[in-house]
């Protein structure tokens, strides 16, 4: 087809109006965070159009799930956002948890808690170290991975897992948490506010830094609501909105934290917002450790049940019974209520619901996930008109989309 | 005769030169990833002293890509271009006493004329690739090296005036060998003025827009491959290493030390030479990227000015103490 492609770059100059120049930003580019696409229209460098595109992660989850039971879906919201897939597991957990009616005992609502926070760090950090290297900062991201890493290694620690957990379950966790586990939780807490200085020092006084942000994809507040943003995003705008406060689920309702807000709307405020609220993260995880209550870490009306220590033999027999699975399923079918439920949580990447249809049947009719990514990358279209290619890539930095959330 | 001595003390600089390119990739990947954390090349050889050999015979055995649509003859040449210009510059620079190949009287402009040359490279590059982040890259490139190179000229014109030479070796003798004599104090507004743009001349951090991986791709160089790739970055290096010497020529003092180094003359300038390549990468290490918009400002409404200022400045002092 070559014989198609016209052998020159048509650019210059008709009737004293420059003509555009078209450029597909993506799939395949460093720094559209995934596969996003965008389709630009430029005179110059500036941008006259911007139409992003997704759809190159899809993998039918919302239809996947229909033929799923409630606790097997779990593991599909491990990849929606695979760099916080505990917060994903705790939304889908509360979600179903509130359709079902299950209830949840405090110490299990303390872990959760806990882990959530833990992920909202591992996302916040993931997004600073990309962020930077979007803007060009390359040392930021090593030492923010340096971070994440100890992070990593607790998830792994708490449920074997770095990056798909599938560690919450309806009606509790999986396991509880060890002594060994809190410790080490405990030491990272301790030294982390060191190391957001040390990030800070790097970027946050310097000059560069304030040029390529300050100013750059401004939002006021009734943009930012109008075109659907939530989490960091909005609260950069001056609007006062975050779940965890409004509308609290686990234990956030017993711990004490604030919710950072900026007004000027613009790329930096998003950054404050997001730096501080990795601070606020600490203190929560914080009095969740010395709260943490003795107890259950399952419901007693939880539809799957945790494996109880028995001998293999055992196992093998149980298994056996219940047609070669581990994991028992409860096949009682009065559990499970018919009727629709919207239950959104705040990830770290801002409003994550889920919505689900029952028809009675120990599996969803229909489930839909609001992601927040799919929303900001449809933000950038108001966003990054009239701005240069590279505010757009520090704009897609500062809106931290996930494409495998967006995509689903 | 003389020719082929020439010659030989030509291929002995050129391969010089080329091991100390290989060797500053591995500089610059140590100290970066002693800054960051990580411990940089390991594997190839002690501590990873042989990967830029390694390196180079990967880039050689490459496959060297054209694209369908590019305009074949340019592209071809592009790098080459770079290369031969970068490489060009070094006959002029005095290593030390007597240790230059070519001791012509407008060395300083000679220099400024081949990395010009060096930039028509670069934007050749980005336009015969025929395809669009090249182009941007190439169109970034010409702005910058256009806004970039009047700063740089006016900034050593305070140096012509203090040494009352174009020639670098006169330059050198005339800061003397002492501490006090070099034009880093005299000159510090000009040094300023240079070290910025020089860092914008090679395209560096924070002015590493023509190539600025996380918005172009890889600028210019996206289409290349290969050996051909492999000569980019080459030039690039003996891009900073001009510059470099450039720096210690005309604000260091050159060769003086200290004290002299018996069998090896050039000792301080090597040494100075490296100082100005650990701060390159010192500053890639620690800046984000600037804007293309902020670039050009920067260039226009603050270094211009400044070396203009420094100019009528040191015209005055010349006039005066004259």
């Amino acid at each position: 087809m070559s014989g198609t492609i016209s052998k020159t770059i048509e650019v210059p100059v008709v009737d004293g109006e420059s003509e555009r120049y078209s450029l597909r930003m993506g799939p395949q580019h460093p720094a559209t965070h995934g596969v996003l696409r965008v389709d630009l229209e430029l005179d110059g460098e500036t941008i006259m159009e911007c139409n992003p595109q997704v759809g190159y992660l899809h993998r039918g989850f919302e239809k996947l799930a229909e033929s799923k039971t409630y606790a097997q879906a779990l593991i599909l919201t491990d990849r929606l956002d695979y760099i916080a897939a505990m917060s994903n597991n705790i939304g889908y957990c509360v979600a179903v948890e509130k359709l079902l009616a299950v209830s949840v005992p405090e110490r299990a609502q303390y872990i959760r808690t806990i882990v959530g926070e833990m992920s909202r760090l591992c996302s916040h950090l993931l997004w600073l170290a990309t962020h930077a290297l979007d803007i060009g900062a390359m040392t930021v991201f090593l030492y923010c991975f340096r971070e994440r890493e100890i992070l990593l290694d607790l998830f792994e620690e708490l449920c074997g897992a770095r990056l798909t957990f599938s560690y919450p379950r309806i009606g509790g966790v999986r396991q509880d948490v060890s002594r060994y586990f809190v410790d080490e939780l405990q030491r990272f807490l301790d030294m982390f506010p060191a190391k957001m200085e040390e990030y800070e020092t790097l970027i946050d006084t310097n000059r560069i830094w304030l040029k390529r942000t300050v100013g750059v994809g401004k939002l006021s507040g009734a943009e930012a609501l109008g075109l659907g943003l939530t989490g960091a995003c909005l609260r950069g705008s001056g609007v006062d909105y975050d779940i965890r406060k409004h509308q609290p689920y686990d234990a956030y309702d017993k711990v004490e934290f604030e919710v950072p807000l900026a007004t000027e709307g613009d790329i930096y405020a998003r950054y404050r917002c997001r730096m501080e609220e990795m601070l606020q993260s600490v203190h929560i995880i914080q009095q969740c450790i010395d709260q943490l209550p003795p107890g259950p870490i399952v419901g007693p009306d939880a539809p799957d049940l945790v494996m109880p220590f028995k001998a293999p033999a055992r196992v093998e027999a149980d298994a056996a019974a219940f047609g070669g699975g581990l994991i028992k399923l409860v096949r009682d079918q009065k559990l499970y209520i018919s009727g629709d439920v919207y239950v959104a949580t705040e990830v770290p990447k801002g409003e994550l619901g889920f919505y689900f249809i029952s028809d009675g049947n120990n599996r969803p009719y229909r489930m839909h996930i609001r992601s927040p990514s799919f929303i900001h990358i449809g933000a950038l279209k108001a966003i990054c008109k009239g701005e240069l290619i590279a505010d757009l890539i520090a704009n897609i930095g500062s809106l931290d989309v996930v494409l495998g959330e967006s995509d689903r | 005769m003389n020719i082929i001595m020439l010659l030989v003390w030509i291929l002995i600089l050129f391969a010089v030169v080329m091991l100390h390119v290989a060797y500053a990739t591995y500089f610059e990947r140590k100290i970066i990833g002693h800054m960051q954390v990580r411990v940089g090349p390991m594997r190839v050889g002690w501590h990873g002293l042989l990967q830029p050999i390694a390196d180079g015979v990967k880039s050689f055995f490459k496959e060297d890509i054209i694209p369908e649509n590019a305009d074949k003859p340019t592209f071809l040449a592009a790098p080459i271009i770079c290369l031969v210009a970068m490489m060009t510059s070094l006959a002029v620079l005095p290593f030390a006493k007597g240790w230059v190949l070519a001791d012509i009287d407008i060395g300083l402009l000679f220099i400024f004329a081949m990395s010009s040359l060096a930039s028509y490279g670069v934007v050749l590059a980005g336009w015969a690739s025929n395809s669009k982040y090249s182009f941007l890259g190439g169109l970034r490139s010409m702005a910058q090296v256009i806004s970039y190179e009047i700063s740089m000229g006016l900034s050593l014109v305070g140096v012509m005036l203090m040494a009352g030479s174009l020639n670098l070796t006169q330059i050198v003798e005339a800061q003397g060998d002492s501490f006090l004599g070099m034009y880093l104090m005299p000159q510090c507004i000009g040094f300023f003025v240079f070290f910025i743009s020089m860092l914008a001349e090679t395209n560096r951090v924070p002015f590493d827009l023509p190539e600025a991986e996380t918005e172009l791709v890889s600028g210019y160089s996206t289409e290349y491959s290969g050996m051909r790739y492999a000569i980019f970055f080459m030039a690039e290096y003996i891009g900073m290493m001009v510059m470099a010497s450039i720096a210690t020529i005309c604000y260091l003092g050159g060769w003086n030390g200290p004290f002299e180094v018996a069998l090896f003359p050039p000792f301080w300038f090597v040494l100075k030479v490296y100082l100005f390549m650990f701060l390159f990468i010192w500053i890639r290490a620690t800046l984000p990227r600037y804007r293309y918009d902020q670039l050009m400002d920067l260039g226009w409404k603050l270094l211009i000015p400044l070396a203009l200022a420094n100019i009528v400045l040191t015209a005055c002092f010349r006039a005066i103490l004259a």
